[in-house]
Formats: structure tokens, C-alpha cells, sequence
């Protein structure tokens, strides 16, 4: 009787969205009435019983295999697969993001398992015994669906940017479990990467400012990068402007793209179709710069100006240099 | 080399999606359909694969009788084989649908060999499961790596490049193997006037489906709640830049 957070790390670095995991699956395992416990992948994260602690895991499982020294989907997902056939937690929660969706769907592949990614609520009346109903995100967030999960074992993913992580420290015990990993699901292992150059990145950034349709060409895109660069942040486009090849897809934000969630949103020239709405609706603020003042994303929007980005843009420039200047 | 598609029809939809009155779909009244975006890239990349190692793209669908024009826009961008998994509603469960579209590949590999690679979208636009490509990878007993912004195969090996925060990370599968692709990783050519003739002329072969019903069930889809549109009007024109960098100011982002 416990629910089971599987926490997300990359080499012994605990992401973001974990913090909000561990949060949920202690409230649940709180309304439930029952034991919260979370688990680490590999050796490498073993430290992080540290952090873990301080949101209350009773007790930290350390899924342990020389293998497990890098991220792989299929080796990662055994290991859940096998942690829950040796612990039977009646909740199973992951990371809404790209290695959660994947680990968790790996593990309910292996255990023959429904799973139900992007969770935004859990019923509250659900003490474990019944059907879990959640509420989860389809269309990227732009629709919710009301579904419920029939199995003895509930595997959901949290949708990102729902829950923060907060605190509420207690002195875990450790568990170390061997898991057994054959070498079908060895291969899928990070053979090499490329790191990123150290900065700031569009899913990070505390300022995006973004171009759409609106922008007109590549080259039109300066004085938004000029922009940025003065507040410190990055650029960031519409799926419009990558079909039209003016910015690379990684630019992108949206619902196929990235979901980003900055302390502010300037986004220039852009109409705001449902898909491009859902990837920065996460925003803390959002400021259009549109000329049409019905613009779904001026109706939506915080702030808005109305006028043409290619004459606004350079003017908020030219007020920050001049401030600057003082 | 033999690629095999699965693809996913959905509702391209509008600015604002509305739901039929039971709540069990989206209301298409008003919406045309496409090939949900991460699959219309996997497409696009299987059929580049081809014209640089030769062979042939099928592409796959479980979905209503209409999926015909998905499979039929791959073909006029250049796939040449259409399968359609009918099913009599618009979709079914992720469970279920895995296990429809592992027999059928199964069923079609017994008679024509392997394919080497088999593509998904990382996950449907409309009902984001994130895991219909894995399920049906591991009974089929193949390798796979989710979130593919790159794709090359050489040597029977298939090199995959996958992005995250701390930058790519790049996988080798040995085919034969599954991968599930994201937009981006190249951008979908238009159909070409000889495509879309082999559009109209293509056979679809149809094959049943055998699925049990899952354990994830659709209770009814609903709207989120409307942000309200209180809109603060900053100005208008060039002459709103002070109180621009006056609200930058005010949230801390610029000193």
C-alpha cells in the first residue's frame, strides 16, 4: 500500500518536474491514507536520498545494475517494472516529460498495464481500493479528458508545471534493489551526446520573446534577437514561422514543440492558434504585440500592445538603451 | 530497406476546439482532418531513408474507413504501400490499439519479411498517449528510443539523435527497430503531381483488427476553463515602449 514516485534525474541531476512529482505522490499517498515512497535509477542518483528526504519519502528505493550509468528508456523502464512487481504500490507517478512519458509507458508495456500520461487532478476520493479517476491533458493541454484508470496498479504520468515542489522533510530509509537487466533492453542506452554550450535555453529562459507569422521573413527576426539579448533571454517562434523554414524547429514553441513556462512571454506578430497557445500558456506573464487587437493571443494575453511588432519592437529596444544609459 | 509508418488521423484543428454534445470526441463539424504532425515527419523521413538507400515506405493506420485520405496524402509524398487497421469509432484505447497493430505487423511481415524500421509519432496530437509506439515495439520483441530529432541508418545500426536540456544525446539501435519521431526532425515536403496520382491509383489493403479493450476509459472530454480576457492595453504603436520596459521593470526582468 504505497504510491511510488519515480523520480527523473539525468547522471545524478534531479530535473525540475521531479520536485513537483515527489509533491503530488506525497499528497496522494496522504489522502489515500497510506506510505509515500520514491525511486532513483542507477547508482548515480543515490545521492539524491539527500533532497528526496527533505519532500518525505519514507523510504527511497535505489534501483542498482552496473549497467545503469546513463539514461536508456527500455532499461529504465525494467527497472520501474521491476521495483514495482517487488514493492506493489498502488500508484505509480512519473515526470510529465519527454523521459518520464517514455519510462513509465516502457514500464506499463512490461507489466501489461494501463497508464495515463499529462494527470493534471486526482480524484479526491481515492483511497486506493477503486478505479482511479484523473483528469490528464490531451491536444498538448488544449482539451482535458475525464478518464479513469481500471487496474490494480495505477501508472500516470503528472503533466508538467502543475504541482510545485514543496517541502515537508522526514528522515527516509534506503532501500537498495538489484534489478536484472538482460541485453535486450541494454542497447538503448546514450551512447554519446553532444553537450549544450553552457546558457540559457528556451525551456529555461526567464524571458522568451517569440515571432510569428507576423515577422515576415528570417532576416526580420534581428530585432527580436536584439531584444532578447537585452533582457538576457531567447527567441522563440510559431510553428508558422519553422514551416516557412525562417527558424529552426528548436526555436519552436507549442504543442510540438516546447513548453515553456518564463517569468515573461513577449510574443510578437503571433495570432495565437490553440497548438502555439498550449506551449506558452505556462507563462507567468504574457505581453502581445499584435496589429490586430482580436488576435486570440491579445484576448488571452496579460498585456497587450497594439500596433506593428517591426515598428514596437526596436521602440522597447531603443527605452531599454536609454534607461540603460542613465 | 524497408520502412514501415504508423500513422494517426486526427482533427487539425482551429483556435478554439469544441466537443460533441455526449463529450466523447472533438466536434469535426467545422475541422478538417490531417496526419498528426509528428507522424507527418516520420513519413517524410522514412521516404528520405529510401531515396538514399533504396527500398520501399508502407504506411499504417488503425482509425474509421475516412483515415483513407492519411494514408493516401503519405502516399502522394511519397510512401507506396497503404494499410488500413479499420475500427468503427475514431479510436481505441492505447492497449488496445498496440495490440491491433503488432498482430497486423505481424500478419504482414509473414508474408513480405522484416520491415527495418518501424516509425511512430513520439505521440498523437489529439489524444497524447505516449505510448501506442512503445507497447507495439515490445510485442514485437524490437528495440526502441522515443523522441527522435534525428534519424540515420547505416550499416544495419540506426543512429538517433534526441534532444534534451543538456543537449543531444545520440542512440544506436541495431535494426530491425522501432523509433518514435518528433517534428522537427525535418520539414514534410509538399505532395508532388506524380504522388498525387499514385495517391488516387494506390491500393489499401485492409486488415482486421484483434484488440482487447484496455484499462484506460474515456469518461468525457471537457474544455479548460477560459482564461478570463481582461487584456491590460499597454498603448498603441511605438509610443507604448516606456510602459513596456516600465512592466519589464515591475516583474524583474530588466534592472
Amino acid at each position: 500500500m504505497t504510491v511510488l514516485a519515480v523520480v527523473e534525474h539525468d547522471r545524478g541531476t534531479i530535473s525540475t518536474a521531479s520536485l513537483g512529482v515527489l509533491t503530488a505522490a506525497r499528497n496522494l499517498a496522504k489522502q489515500m491514507n497510506t506510505k509515500f515512497e520514491a525511486l532513483t535509477i542507477g547508482a548515480n542518483a543515490d545521492a539524491l536520498s539527500e533532497v528526496i528526504s527533505k519532500y518525505g519519502a519514507t523510504t527511497i528505493h535505489q534501483a542498482h545494475n552496473s549497467a545503469l550509468t546513463d539514461f536508456g528508456p527500455e532499461a529504465w523502464g525494467e527497472s520501474i517494472a521491476q521495483v514495482v512487481n517487488k514493492t506493489s504500490p498502488q500508484v505509480v507517478i512519473g515526470s510529465g516529460t519527454e523521459r518520464g512519458h517514455e519510462i513509465i509507458a516502457q514500464a506499463a508495456a512490461r507489466l501489461d498495464l494501463p497508464a495515463a500520461m499529462n494527470c493534471l487532478e486526482f480524484d479526491k476520493d481515492f483511497t486506493g481500493a477503486q478505479a482511479l479517476k484523473v483528469v490528464r491533458a490531451r491536444w498538448g493541454g488544449s482539451l482535458m479528458e475525464e478518464s479513469e484508470l481500471d487496474a490494480p496498479i495505477k501508472l500516470v504520468t503528472l503533466a508538467n508545471h502543475i504541482v510545485e515542489g514543496a517541502q515537508d522533510p522526514t528522515n527516509s530509509q534506503i532501500a537498495v534493489i538489484e534489478v536484472d537487466l538482460d541485453d535486450s533492453v541494454k542497447q538503448s542506452f546514450v551512447q554519446d551526446r553532444v553537450e549544450r554550450v553552457a546558457g540559457v535555453t528556451l525551456a529555461t529562459s526567464p524571458v522568451v520573446v517569440s515571432g510569428g507569422r507576423g515577422v515576415g521573413s528570417a532576416e526580420a527576426f534581428a530585432p527580436l534577437e536584439e531584444l532578447a539579448g537585452l533582457l538576457s533571454g531567447v527567441v522563440g517562434c510559431s510553428r508558422a514561422v519553422t514551416n516557412n523554414g525562417w527558424r529552426n524547429h528548436t526555436d519552436q514553441v507549442g504543442q510540438t514543440g516546447t513548453r515553456i513556462a518564463p517569468d515573461i512571454y513577449i510574443a510578437c506578430g503571433i495570432s495565437g492558434a490553440i497548438q502555439h497557445w498550449v506551449g506558452a500558456m505556462a507563462s507567468k506573464n504574457i505581453l502581445a504585440i499584435n496589429i490586430d487587437a482580436q488576435a486570440n493571443i491579445v484576448t488571452k494575453a496579460g498585456y497587450a500592445v497594439i500596433g506593428d511588432l517591426h515598428v514596437v519592437v526596436p521602440a522597447i529596444s531603443a527605452e531599454i538603451r536609454k534607461r540603460q544609459n542613465k | 530497406m524497408k520502412i514501415l509508418v504508423c500513422v494517426k488521423r486526427v482533427p487539425a484543428p482551429g483556435a478554439r476546439i469544441n466537443i460533441t454534445a455526449d463529450g466523447q470526441q472533438v466536434d469535426t463539424a467545422f475541422l478538417g482532418f490531417t496526419v498528426s504532425p509528428h507522424e507527418e515527419c516520420a513519413v517524410e523521413q522514412a521516404v528520405q531513408l529510401v531515396e538514399k538507400h533504396g527500398g520501399e515506405v508502407t504506411v499504417l493506420t488503425l482509425g474509421p474507413a475516412e483515415a483513407q485520405e492519411q494514408l493516401r496524402t503519405a502516399v502522394s509524398t511519397g510512401a507506396v504501400k497503404a494499410v488500413l487497421v479499420p475500427i468503427d469509432i475514431h479510436d481505441w484505447d492505447p492497449q488496445r490499439t498496440a495490440q491491433a497493430i503488432a498482430t497486423v505487423i505481424l500478419g504482414l511481415e509473414l508474408a513480405n519479411g522484416k520491415y527495418d524500421l518501424i516509425l511512430f509519432g513520439n505521440e498523437s496530437a489529439d489524444s497524447c498517449g505516449y505510448q501506442v509506439g512503445i507497447r507495439t515495439a515490445l510485442k514485437l520483441d524490437r528495440p526502441i528510443v522515443n523522441g527522435a530529432k534525428g534519424l540515420e541508418v547505416e550499416n544495419d545500426v540506426a543512429t538517433v539523435r534526441r534532444e534534451s536540456d543538456a543537449g543531444v544525446e545520440i542512440y544506436k539501435l541495431k535494426t530491425p527497430a522501432c523509433i518514435g519521431v518528433k517534428e522537427g526532425i525535418n520539414l514534410p515536403r509538399y505532395p508532388t503531381m506524380k504522388g498525387r496520382l499514385a495517391s488516387k491509383k494506390v491500393e489499401i489493403t485492409q486488415s482486421t483488427p484483434l484488440g482487447e479493450v484496455g484499462g484506460l476509459k474515456l469518461i468525457t472530454l471537457r474544455r479548460p476553463p477560459e482564461r478570463a480576457s481582461n487584456t491590460k492595453i499597454l498603448g498603441t504603436g511605438p509610443e507604448a515602449a516606456s510602459a513596456v520596459v516600465d512592466l519589464l521593470e515591475e516583474l524583474g526582468v530588466f534592472k
